[in-house]
């Protein structure tokens, strides 16, 4: 049975917050001036930037007709995680997490709209405190908007599990580092919440059917509440950007 | 070189991010409305739909974070930041990646390269020449990788990349000065895109966000010699004039921090109000930066009231 200490007997969990609590997200848009777009997102102790160039003219080999195509890397910095990591791009973890970047974020771009054309985005995780993927997407998209690509929606994402509080279950969301390693199933979600479609699903170990369907749930509501998070953060910027004379109605 | 000059301690600052300066010089008691992505703008079909929306389940939505704009039927949502899209007329300034066959290939901000075309360029020897089997090999002669060149837009092709022409003799190759990018939101479509200042330099403000600023030359005639031009442009630039770029690309870069808008008036402004700054490198500060936007920004003000 995974981890009966991720819950306490007051329905606390290891680091005080309750099940159905979100860490804490602190976010900015523009924080560089030289990429099209970039973000800087905090979700808890996890630090992610993010930085977008484009759309721009893609390279003979790689361009394509019919649709843009999106570039991603994941790096993460030799001092993010407990113990020095030596290779911050290329590795195997690097690359399949690229690649489910690039999966989650084509959902989301119009990507009819520029054909022959390459957006890339580069993710770099400052602090790795779990839940470095959905923070990664969380920033790509801000960094998006914030470069003006079209978006269908919003791509948000977020991570849920499980625990047993006085042997019933109890759904946990945003997992940290910490509840990740004392075991448990780990649940991550992509999703364009306004249109309520996956982007992506992943799990980590095995978790019963029957409680798969609240697991989920749980953390589409996450996902949704932190769209509400992205939503503010963004149209706080747009009024500090939007300057008087700029506006035509006819 | 006066002994001031060998002294070589500089004026470092170093600052915590929490205590960074806030840019905004936007009054914030009018705000215009702001759509997000996914966001719903109506859900009635009549409504014709321009840059920056798509259709979904029959109701019209916002794909990029911006204000809208409502011209008769036609509704657009325009963002803050975007790539350069361009229309015919616009007057731009390029970079030359590549020479190919019987094109050159100049970026632009954009997202496809522009293309100049061999037949859409002046060449020495009169206007209405054939362009002969020579003029391709010597195409390298009039442009080669890594020029500047002045441009307007011919047209647009229908994937959306530019053709462009220097048929005209204000437009053609760049010689000595300074380019400063910008995003091209910040620029306003003009009549007149070419500026010369009172302080002594000659503006190119392109619509793709590139501004070229440049010591303002007299007034030449056209030189049928091409070798006296050359030597023309290549005159050694003095110290004042230097100082005066260089003061010019400072005060653009406090504009553009707070995200004002450019022309030929904002930037004087900016420039007076910069001369209370006598060294030029103290316009780097952020404070000084806020101070030079505020101040323009006051002025813009006070001549719109007008």
């Amino acid at each position: 049975m995974p981890g009966p200490d991720l819950l306490s007997s007051q329905g606390l969990r290891l680091d005080g917050r309750r099940p159905n609590e979100l860490r804490r997200i602190r976010c900015k848009l523009g924080v560089f001036t030289q990429p099209d777009g970039s973000a800087y997102l905090e979700q808890g102790n996890t630090k992610v930037l993010a930085a977008v160039y484009g759309p721009h003219q893609a390279s003979k080999s790689k361009s394509s007709t019919e649709a843009v195509v999106v570039n991603c890397q994941y790096s993460m910095a030799t001092f993010s995680t407990g113990e020095r990591k030596n290779r911050p791009r290329g590795d195997r973890k690097s690359l399949e997490m690229s690649l489910h970047l690039r999966q989650a974020l084509t959902a989301a771009i119009k990507t009819e709209l520029y054909p022959r054309s390459q957006i890339d985005i580069y993710i770099e995780v400052l602090q790795a405190d779990g839940g470095a993927y959905c923070a990664s997407v969380n920033a790509a998209t801000l960094a998006l908007v914030d470069a003006g690509v079209p978006l269908r929606a919003y791509v948000c994402a977020c991570t849920a599990s499980m625990a047993w509080h006085g042997g019933s279950p109890a759904p946990l969301l945003d997992v940290g580092h910490v509840e990740e390693a004392a075991g448990g199933v780990v649940l991550t979600v992509a999703s364009l919440p306004s249109t309520g479609s996956i982007a992506l699903l992943e799990m980590s170990h095995r978790l019963h059917s029957d409680y798969f369907e609240n697991v989920l749930s749980r953390a589409l509501q996450g996902c949704r509440d932190i769209e509400v998070i992205l939503d503010k953060a963004v149209r706080d910027h747009l009024a500090e950007g939007w300057t008087k004379q700029d506006v035509v109605t006819v | 070189m006066n002994e001031n000059d060998i002294n070589m301690t500089g004026h470092v600052s170093i600052r915590l991010a929490s205590e960074r300066v806030n840019h905004c010089v936007a009054s914030s008691n009018d705000t215009p409305r702001f759509y997000t992505p996914g966001e719903v703008i109506s859900g009635m079909q009549d409504f014709m739909r321009g840059h920056g929306t798509y259709v979904e389940d029959n109701c019209l939505k916002s794909s990029v974070a911006g204000v809208m704009q409502k011209v008769n039927k036609l509704i657009c949502v325009r963002p803050l930041k975007s790539r350069y899209v361009g229309e015919i007329g616009d007057v731009v300034v390029g970079r030359v990646l590549e020479v190919q066959q019987r094109r050159w290939k100049v970026e632009t901000n954009s997202r496809l390269d522009s293309i100049l075309q061999l037949s859409s360029v002046n060449l020495p020897g009169g206007e209405l020449r054939r362009r002969s089997a020579e003029d391709e090999q010597t195409m390298r002669k009039h442009l080669k990788e890594g020029d500047l060149i002045s441009a307007e837009v011919q047209s647009v092709f229908a994937d959306g990349s530019l053709s462009l022409h220097t048929r005209s003799l204000k437009y053609g190759k760049l010689s000595q000065g300074v380019l400063v990018k910008v995003f091209p939101s910040l620029i306003r479509r003009r009549k007149n895109h070419f500026h010369n200042l009172p302080c002594g330099v000659s503006v190119i403000i392109g619509n793709n966000g590139f501004i070229w600023l440049s010591p303002r030359l007299e007034e030449a005639t056209i030189d049928e010699n091409p070798d006296e031009t050359k030597n023309n442009e290549l005159q050694p630039v003095d110290s004042i004039d230097r100082e005066t770029l260089a003061r010019l690309k400072n005060c653009i870069a406090a504009l553009v921090a707070s995200k004002m808008m450019l022309d030929d008036s904002s930037i004087m402004f900016a420039y007076e109000e910069s001369l209370k700054y006598e060294d030029v490198k103290e316009l780097l500060d952020p404070e000084a930066m806020l101070d030079v936007a505020f101040m323009t920004q006051h002025r813009l003000n006070n001549l719109m009231d007008e």
